[in-house]
């Protein structure tokens, strides 16, 4: 067993044992927040880390979903048929979104999401027969899948871990296959990648579609959680913010977005509890990442531990070395 | 008829206002290759710091045109330090850029709610341009119209600048391609402070002479952004030509759409984006895509 896995499962353990050592309710509830954002963060990453593709209009997905779940359950329908219907509406924007994107990659793409995502974002605001506008949806109930009631902060906390195992699971299933290699193939060298036979154009496609599919899984998730959704969750400071998680985490690893995710959540948290201003430090904690440390924290604090590694041993080699040289005459 | 007409003059109005708004943003994409994110931020800051000098500050209340003035150079003034002090930091990695434009606009949308507060800022039309222009039967604000002439003033004196004089080739060169303009000895990094510089002293110039008819408040940033993209996705980067016939288009479908189908306004915007996208990638008057 490497360190790395020993530290995996120490996470792991710390993980399924939340409700038991957190001091409250309050931190189960954000440690569930964390971990839906985290799947949503996961899901942005395979854009921006392996497809090379950075999308500013997430937040309007992972609403649309969240929306089409509210609509349904307000419409009276069951939680399975409304969640399967926001899991197709979502995955079915993102097609949308992709169709539109593709066109261009760099910033075109970025172009073309961001103003994607405002769309969907003046659609919730102005539309209002259909979503309440600023009002928002409610939701009144939780569901409970084979009898097991989600209403309480553990079980609900329980149920997100399970979805986000699953998902960081199939991530990194996803990451090692041969799919995975084909798509940062296109990352790295779209034309060589073209060459070779690979329909580049249809590889960032179906990578499209597994984000969606995180995405909405992550919007669904948060609509149970806040039983709420207004169109502040669409607006770009939410894009902006999940970027954000991806972006300082590391963009293209497995665990840098959930980091980040888990960065992100606290830092709002606890300073929002302090401030109003909590835009403000976004930002800055934009401009800082982006400036001083563009790899992200978790490639970038690795980078600093093995240079300071490498310096420690060099010392180590360096005492005996010293020694030889004995007194001086 | 009458409804159409004054319709058709809000929606001209309109253009004009995002045509000074997104001239700026359209040369900046066309010259350093990326979407300037803090141009909503650059408007509402211009709108904030006209309305203050013309609200009064320290008992001093000015005129509106020097207030407009004064705000214009200031925040040309910002526009030229962010680019100085921190695009220029990350040469060449235009993610990285638009990052950090992303990071700035939040600064700048949270500093303002800090300073001026949540009330929107109702700015009056400045006392000259008061009353109405009568024909016939109809009766046109008089501040509209010169809006109206205001836009079509400074569009000739961008073109001019642009088509006429050495910066302006310099301008046209870096757009065209940066490289070669470098290697024949054009100083590019230089061109691209002054066109921040200029691109948002123009957003600011438009954020103030909206004043009276927007209204300032907080969030214009975000509803001016997206409207400055579409223009610039319509008429393709880099050209006059094109930010201007797309202003023109996006204010006529805004204001009927605002009109006519309220709760969808948002959406029928961006119908002849997505057109323009499928058909003409490269924006109407836009020679490469972005």
């Amino acid at each position: 067993m490497n360190p790395r896995q020993f530290a995996l499962g120490i996470a792991f353990v710390a993980l399924v044992t939340v409700p038991y050592w957190m001091p409250g309710i309050y931190y189960v509830n954000v440690a569930s927040q964390i971990l839906f954002y985290a799947i949503f963060a996961v899901g942005l990453n395979v854009l921006v880390g392996y497809a090379g593709l950075v999308s500013l209009g997430h937040a309007g997905l992972f609403g649309v979903a969240a929306y089409a779940t509210g609509f349904m359950l307000q419409s009276g329908y069951g939680h399975p048929v409304s969640i399967i219907v926001a899991l197709i509406v979502g995955i079915a924007s993102m097609a949308v979104y992709a169709v539109l994107a593709l066109r261009s990659t760099g910033i075109g793409f970025i172009m073309i999401t961001l103003a994607l995502g405002e769309i969907l974002w003046g659609l919730a605001y102005r539309w209002i027969s259909l979503t309440g506008g600023d009002n928002g949806i409610s939701l009144h109930t939780r569901p409970e899948p084979f009898g097991y009631s989600l209403a309480s902060p553990s079980t609900f906390y329980y149920t997100t871990l399970v979805v986000f195992v699953l998902s960081v699971a199939a991530m990194a299933v996803f990451v090692r296959s041969p799919f995975g290699a084909a798509l940062k193939g296109t990352r790295d060298q779209p034309r060589r990648m073209n060459a070779l036979g690979y329909h580049v154009w249809l590889i960032r496609f179906w990578a499209c579609l597994m984000s969606g599919l995180l995405t909405s899984v992550a919007g669904i998730l948060f609509v149970y959680y806040t039983q709420f959704i207004s169109p502040q969750t669409l607006a770009l400071t939410s894009s902006a913010e999940v970027l954000l998680m991806v972006i300082s985490g590391g963009a293209g690893t497995l665990l840098g977005p959930i980091v980040g995710a888990a960065l992100v959540v606290t830092v709002k948290t606890v300073v929002s509890g302090f401030i109003e201003r909590w835009n403000f430090l976004l930002g800055a904690i934009f401009v800082a990442i982006v400036i001083l440390m563009p790899e992200g924290l978790v490639p970038g604090s690795t980078r600093l531990w093995r240079l300071a590694w490498r310096q420690m041993e060099q010392k180590l080699k360096a005492v005996p070395a010293k020694d030889t040289l004995g007194p001086p005459p | 008829m009458t409804f159409w007409l004054v319709l058709a003059v809000n929606s001209v109005t309109f253009g004009g206002l995002l045509f000074l708004l997104s001239a700026g943003f359209s040369l900046i994409f066309g010259l350093m290759r990326i979407p300037n994110l803090t141009h909503g931020s650059l408007f509402m800051l211009g709108a904030y710091i006209g309305a203050t000098f013309v609200l009064g500050i320290g008992g001093v209340k000015l005129n509106f045109w020097l207030a407009a003035i004064l705000a214009t150079l200031a925040v040309a003034a910002l526009g030229a330090l962010a680019e100085r002090l921190l695009l220029r930091r990350l040469p060449g990695d235009q993610l990285a850029q638009v990052l950090v434009t992303l990071g700035l606009s939040f600064m700048a949308a949270d500093l303002c709610l800090m300073v001026w507060g949540g009330d929107p800022l109702n700015v009056t039309t400045p006392p000259e341009l008061e009353g109405f222009v009568r024909y016939g039967v109809l009766a046109f604000p008089m501040y509209r119209l010169a809006i109206i002439v205001i836009a079509i003033i400074i569009a000739i004196g961008l073109w001019l600048l642009l088509d006429r004089t050495r910066l302006g080739a310099m301008i046209r060169a870096g757009v065209d391609d940066p490289d070669m303009a470098r290697v024949v000895g054009i100083r590019v990094s230089q061109l691209f402070t002054i066109v921040f510089a200029l691109g948002a002293g123009l957003a600011a110039f438009a954020g103030i002479i909206g004043g009276p008819i927007l209204s300032v408040y907080p969030g214009l940033d975000q509803d001016m952004l997206p409207l400055a993209l579409v223009v610039v996705i319509l008429g393709g980067t880099g050209s006059l030509l094109g930010s201007f016939v797309g202003s023109i288009i996006v204010g006529f479908i805004y204001n009927f759409g605002q009109a006519l189908l309220p709760e969808l306004a948002y959406f029928v915007l961006f119908l002849p984006m997505l057109l323009v996208l499928i058909l003409r990638p490269q924006g109407l008057f836009g020679r490469h895509v972005p």
